[in-house]
């Protein structure tokens, strides 16, 4: 929420050096939360390159935020920015599908 | 688990009085009627599935579940919502008269909107509902909610991939319902073979309700049915249900069975010859009475005259016109010299005329209750009852017909019914073939005879009651309806002219006896008279004789006395004897 993008994103250019920004919601320590937290910290590491804010909201520790940004299923990644709005459901093992989802490729 | 049990042991089927038997714990839902036919209300701690096609009512009934129990039970709800947003919803159901801003202020109600958005969605890898959980859990525990509704949780399945996850995590969130111990709505949209798109009866099986919104000959009714409720008796019938300005009213008919009381109370039916008819007395109190005729033979100022009699005991009458507008039914009746005005004036009568195709079966059945209950009437009309045989609907006009008889009877209410019978057709058959639940059966025929048309009325039955057998005449007159004998001679019954000239000829008749009789009275007269004459003339020679007799016995008796003593003077004079002599010796 916090951070600002340092430069205006370039949607679907794939090449384009935008500030991501990422929350990830998820459940306490449940397994899918654990490997949904690690799959995610992988591919910022590899695909962002230090070029995004990612924050871990646990709803059992702030239940109230769930109803804002319209949380149902869990884990759920939500890209804020850049546009558009993308929700990323499940324990991110898929990775081709994350980056698909993020706009870091396009669907095969 | 326990209380799943219960279900096995067999169900008293009597619906009659509560036993004091261990019952499933019940929230009422306050919706008129709905309590009644689920025996106190939906299941705690248990989902209970309404579902239902578009359009059927399933998001109100919900609604006002939540509503109801918030403002009358004191047990909040939480309504998560998934198809309208909490604005929407807040607007659709003030027309209701529910105010959720002040509800949702208060703390009594949270909504929740959850809206899923397919295209901003990619799924890698699992993922379950738990973020659902949570805001329901938040949400129940913010307003410590006792009732919750989910509407229509069936979205998710267009929203999420992956409807296996879906399934079981459905299945986990009505197990948690249960462990919260929330009653719970859960709608469902009506699928092609099954009850829900999603078939999500296999999951929520405690209670399922089904609302149906059905079109027949363009008119509409909405119908309501339990389909099942573990643990609990219920009605399993289909019932109408209402949406109008109070929300929901659901109407338990035939739940009631036949367990109503029987007067013994006699009302009169307005024309005194017909009471006479009638055992002398009248119709019972509370019984139904069926008024058949073909056209123009009397039927509605027949009743007329029932709702002014009632009216003018005080009693409050119902008038349903379904041919007529009330004040064509006043302007007609005051014809026959029947006022009914006065009575609406003075609030004893209402009348409402409404065409039957105006709406379905159930709704006009649904607006008769509600007005019964208001306005509270001993007396109810209807007429005519066949203008609502539309086009093939009889089964459906008889079932509709007897509820009513029954809600009437149990409301102790004198129904009055006239049917129009078509010529052509045996007059002893309705086409609503309802005779059934009649009690007092009351015919008007046409009788034909000498060019003439007459009305003639007879009664076909009267449940216990004796009743005469006999054809009356019937005349409109300008002072109301008059019954008149009709004569039965060789060639049948005698009404109208031929009536009045057997009427004359009888008339002379007895002109003619009366005449013969008087002469008689004064032959006998003369003749006593003539013999009294006599009498007093035999009288009068018997005294003369008398009289002259006992002037004769008198002169006889004298005669007889001077001769005993002459002789005697002569005795003593002659000194004839020794005895008199010695006497008159010592003597002198």
């Amino acid at each position: 929420m916090k951070a600002k993008p340092t430069r205006p994103a370039q949607q679907g250019d794939k090449q384009a050096p935008a500030h991501y920004i990422l929350k990830l919601y998820v459940a306490g320590q449940s397994p899918k939360s654990i490997s949904a937290i690690a799959n995610i910290r992988k591919i910022c590491e590899e695909e962002l390159h230090r070029q995004y804010d990612l924050e871990v909201i646990d709803l059992y520790q702030q239940p109230n935020l769930a109803q804002g940004d319209q949380i149902v299923a869990l884990p759920t990644l939500i890209k804020k920015l850049p546009p558009p709005l993308r929700r990323i459901i499940g324990d991110l093992s898929d990775t081709a599908r994350v980056l698909v989802g993020l706009d870091i490729k396009k669907k095969a | 688990m326990a209380q799943v049990k219960t279900k096995s042991q067999p169900t008293a089927r009597a619906k009659s009085k509560p036993k004091p038997r261990p019952q499933l714990p019940k929230a009422p839902t306050g919706i008129q009627g709905l309590d009644e036919i689920t025996g106190g209300g939906l299941p705690r701690g248990r989902p209970t599935l309404v579902c239902g096609g578009v359009g059927c009512g399933k998001t109100l009934l919900a609604m006002e579940f939540l509503v109801r129990g918030a403002t009358e039970f004191n047990e909040p709800g939480v309504f998560m919502a998934f198809e309208e947003s909490t604005q929407d919803l807040t607007q659709n159901v003030a027309s209701l008269g529910f105010d959720l801003k002040d509800l949702v202020a208060r703390k009594k109600i949270a909504l929740d909107f959850v809206y899923i958005e397919r295209g901003e969605i990619e799924e890698s890898g699992e993922y379950d509902l738990e973020g659902l959980f949570i805001r329901l859990g938040a949400a129940i525990d913010a307003i410590g909610a006792r009732r919750v509704v989910l509407d229509t949780i069936e979205s998710l399945f267009a929203g999420l991939p992956n409807p296996l996850i879906l399934r079981a995590e459905l299945r986990r969130l009505f197990r948690w319902l249960k462990d919260k111990g929330v009653a719970a709505i859960i709608t469902g949209e009506r699928g092609d073979r099954t009850l829900t798109r999603q078939g999500l009866e296999e999951y929520v099986s405690d209670c399922v309700i089904v609302l149906d919104h059905r079109v027949s000959e363009q008119t509409s009714s909405r119908r309501l049915r339990v389909v099942k409720y573990r643990g609990s008796t219920h009605g399993a019938n289909e019932y109408p249900f209402l949406i109008d300005a109070d929300g929901i009213s659901v109407l338990p008919i035939t739940s009631l069975g036949l367990e109503h009381v029987a007067s013994n109370e006699r009302i009169s039916s307005g024309v005194a010859r017909l009471d006479a008819m009638l055992g002398g007395k009248g119709y019972f109190r509370g019984s139904s009475v069926l008024i058949s005729g073909t056209a123009g033979t009397g039927k509605s100022s027949l009743a007329a005259h029932f709702a002014d009699a009632t009216c003018r005991r005080g009693g409050r009458a119902l008038f349903f016109s379904f041919e007529e507008s009330p004040d064509q039914i006043m302007r007609n009746m005051r014809s026959i010299g029947i006022d009914l005005q006065q009575w609406v004036q003075q609030g004893l009568l209402q009348i409402h005329s409404h065409r039957p195709s105006s709406a379905g079966l159930e709704t006009h059945l649904a607006m008769k209750h509600k007005l019964i209950d208001a306005f509270k009437p001993q007396v109810v009309i209807l007429d005519p009852l066949n203008s609502y045989a539309i086009g093939d609907n009889q089964i459906e006009v008889k079932a509709m017909l007897i509820r009513l008889v029954d809600f009437l009877k149990t409301k102790q209410i004198t129904g009055l019914f006239t049917n129009l019978a078509q010529s052509g057709n045996p007059l002893e058959q309705t086409e609503l073939a309802i005779s059934s639940v009649i009690d007092t059966w009351l015919l008007l025929r046409d009788i034909e005879i000498g060019g003439e048309r007459n009305r003639g009325l007879y009664i076909l039955k009267s449940r216990g009651m004796a009743h005469s057998n006999q054809i009356r005449e019937f005349l409109l007159t300008d002072h109301g309806v008059e019954l008149r004998d009709v004569y039965v001679g060789p060639e049948g019954v005698l009404t109208g002219s031929a009536r009045l000239t057997q009427e004359a000829e009888n008339e002379a008749a007895m002109l003619i006896r009366n005449q013969e009789v008087e002469l008689r009275r004064i032959e006998l007269e003369r003749k006593r008279t003539t013999l009294e004459a006599q009498i007093a003339m035999l009288r009068a020679e018997f005294a003369v004789q008398e009289v002259a007799s006992s002037k004769i016995i008198g002169q006889e008796k004298a005669e007889k006395a001077q001769l005993a003593q002459g002789r005697e003077e002569m005795g003593i004079s002659r000194k004839a004897d020794a005895k008199p002599n010695k006497r008159k010796r010592e003597s002198k």
